[in-house]
């Protein structure tokens, strides 16, 4: 097999290799520099790791109902695209069927709301 | 744009699946909308009346032959005999799960991830009418279901996920011993998504071989493909721990008595009579259609995984003072047994595996339910040394375990000896003579543990502290009485089952 054709992706890396390298070693030159708060702390990571209250601290993990449901939908959108785009190829079968799958992903929706998921406190 | 060719689909054939996916469905509308209350018989009449109706569809299937959805599902002799199987088994265990007087609001909690100890958990825990193993059991027995009808790779792993899924969950339902329910609820689930890893980087090892991943292909493939066999025999290797990791073989066993004992007793049972049938039943599809032309160069290998898993299970059981692990070990020997049939590669092997998994299964259901009964203040007594002088206390109850702890090991007129002889004679007709060797020596290794629980309920003294056997709520004694009368039954007359599995012992390719 040729190894020709990867030619133009280790030209993608050398050039993404490149600009990183430029962008780090000429930002302190160039760059403005106002310090803050915010730009000491961790970047979009979440919850402040230290420094914790004694015993381990506590913090809620109410985000994870929600997390939760958007894989649930996000999963069901997935399988709606390709759908939506062949739709006039599969016809009634395929509408049938799809029904059934969004049936089957708001019965689960449905106990979330019933058990108390989507209530925030 | 083109037509697409919209593959032929036999609703019959995936009757018994769609019924169980259903009635699952359902149960989670139930959840949803019914009162506490009465949540409780609807959801175990649903569950029973799905399992039921799910069996009669499986039973219009017999004689089936044929493949469907596109070649992901093949319905043959062993397909309808192993879903009848699951199904019967699954009932049984559903009589265990349903059974709440033994317990106040019966064996589960409704919130398996609440932290053990805390505020809201030990709310939950003496709050009664936790019904959300119903659909959970429901999903497992239909997954299952589809596991064994798998007629490729990738319809295989979808199963193994919706089987596996629900039971990592049921596992840490426990209403008593919550920390150590999940514990082995992350342990089990830990260990079985690394577990699914593998078999997944099989598929793809596999289809980069075959260039397919129906069986048939791969079949067709392995006779001369271009590509290098190391991924066929590197693919089959990892398809091969991800499978023997659900049936518990050993070096991947060690996930086993952990789970075992922490899980709810009832869950357990399901898990050592059903999962094994479902994992077997795989195992066997997958090394009789898709891989039979390399048998020569996978038997010695998987020889040893057998031999393996049967010292493992015996040697360790005899350590055990636990009566869930000391059941645990013993289910991983029995896999090594198992494993004997399967390697015979033939129809006997086939036939004598199949029967093996649903005579084992019964014992290993009847032996977890009377496991429930024995109670003190903190719930089951399972240590083994709780149980000293029993036999004096309870005769009928201590007869009925001693029964099926005999089978267990082995003994005549029970079914643990006909379905051991059958898979022995299957892999001596092959020439297995070492299996065989291997495992009549681990039989009798593995009779002391057994023995010893015999010796210590009829001949040692009753103490104070020895638990009180409680009398069984009517689920548990028509699920004690199946399990025990179907031990004996294929002990005394297993001629009919025996012809049934062979008739069934078919796959269609």
């Amino acid at each position: 097999m040729s190894l020709s054709a990867y030619v133009p992706i280790l030209g993608l890396f050398a050039l993404a290799a490149a600009f990183a390298l430029f962008s780090v070693t000429v930002a302190p030159f160039v760059g403005p520099r106002r310090y803050n708060r915010a730009k000491l702390e961790a970047y979009e990571c979440g919850i402040e790791p230290t420094p914790q209250p004694i015993g381990g601290g506590r913090f809620p993990v109410k985000f994870y109902l929600t997390a939760m449901l958007f894989i649930v939908f996000d999963i069901e959108i997935i399988f709606l695209y390709p759908w939506a785009v062949s739709f006039d190829a599969l016809g009634a079968f395929g509408f049938v069927e799809m029904l059934l799958f969004i049936g089957t992903v708001f019965v689960a929706y449905t106990y979330i709301w019933r058990r108390g998921g989507l209530d925030w406190d | 744009m083109s037509d697409l060719q919209l593959p032929h689909i036999n609703y019959a054939a995936l009757a018994p699946m769609l019924i169980l996916f259903g009635a699952a469905c359902a149960g989670i509308l139930i959840e949803a909308f019914v009162p506490r209350e009465r949540r409780y018989p609807v959801q175990l009449g649903l569950s029973l009346a799905g399992v039921v109706a799910a069996g009669v569809a499986v039973i219009t299937q017999a004689g089936t032959r044929t493949i469907t959805a596109g070649g992901a599902i093949a319905v043959d002799g062993p397909t309808v005999f192993l879903q009848g199987a699951i199904l019967a088994l699954g009932l049984v265990a559903l009589l265990f799960v349903g059974e709440r007087s033994l317990e106040a609001g019966g064996p589960f909690v409704a919130q398996a991830a609440l932290i053990a100890g805390s505020e809201p958990d030990r709310r939950q825990v003496v709050r009664p009418g936790a019904t959300e193993v119903y659909p959970l059991m429901l999903f497992a027995i239909g997954g299952m279901e589809l596991f064994v009808a798998a007629n490729d790779l990738l319809t295989m792993f979808v199963a193994l996920e919706v089987f596996s899924l629900p039971l990592y969950l049921m596992c840490a339902l426990a209403r008593r011993r919550r920390l150590l329910s999940q514990e082995a609820a992350l342990k089990y689930f830990l260990l079985g998504s690394y577990s699914s890893g593998f078999f997944l980087f099989g598929i793809a090892l596999i289809y980069g071989f075959a260039g397919r991943v129906d069986f048939a292909g791969i079949h067709a493939a392995a006779l001369g493909s271009d590509r290098s066999n190391a991924l066929l025999y590197g693919g089959l290797a990892l398809l091969s721990i991800g499978l023997l990791f659900k049936a518990a073989a050993a070096p991947f066993h060690v996930w086993t008595p952990d789970v075992y004992q922490g899980a709810p007793t009832p869950v357990t049972g399901f898990m050592a009579a059903c999962t094994k049938v479902a994992a077997f039943g795989a195992l066997l599809r997958v090394l009789y259609v898709a891989f039979d032309r390399v048998s020569w160069d996978y038997r010695p290998v998987l020889g040893v995984v057998a031999i393996l898993t049967m010292l493992v299970g015996a040697v360790f059981a005899v350590t055990q003072t636990d009566l869930k692990r000391l059941l645990a070990y013993s289910s991983i020997a029995n896999a090594g047994y198992l494993l004997v049939g399967v390697l015979a590669m033939s129809k006997d092997g086939l036939s004598s595996s199949m029967f093996y998994l649903v005579a084992y299964g019964f014992t290993v259901l009847a032996a977890f339910g009377t496991l429930t009964l024995v109670r003190d203040a903190d719930g089951e007594a399972n240590h083994l040394s709780r149980w000293a002088g029993l036999g004096r206390r309870s005769p009928v109850f201590a007869a009925a375990f001693t029964f099926l702890l005999l089978a267990f090991a082995g003994i005549p007129l029970t079914s643990g000896f006909t379905s051991k002889f059958a898979v022995f004679a299957a892999a001596l007709d092959d020439g297995q003579t070492w299996l065989v060797v291997a495992g009549v020596i681990t039989s009798m290794v593995l009779a002391f543990p057994y023995l010893r629980v015999v010796v210590m309920m009829w001949l040692s003294e009753p103490a104070e502290s020895t638990p009180t056997v409680s009398i069984p709520g009517v689920l548990t004694s028509t699920g004690l009485a199946i399990g025990v009368a179907a031990t004996l039954v294929l002990g005394l007359v297993p001629a009919p089952l025996l012809d049934l599995s062979t008739k069934a012992a078919e796959f269609v390719r």
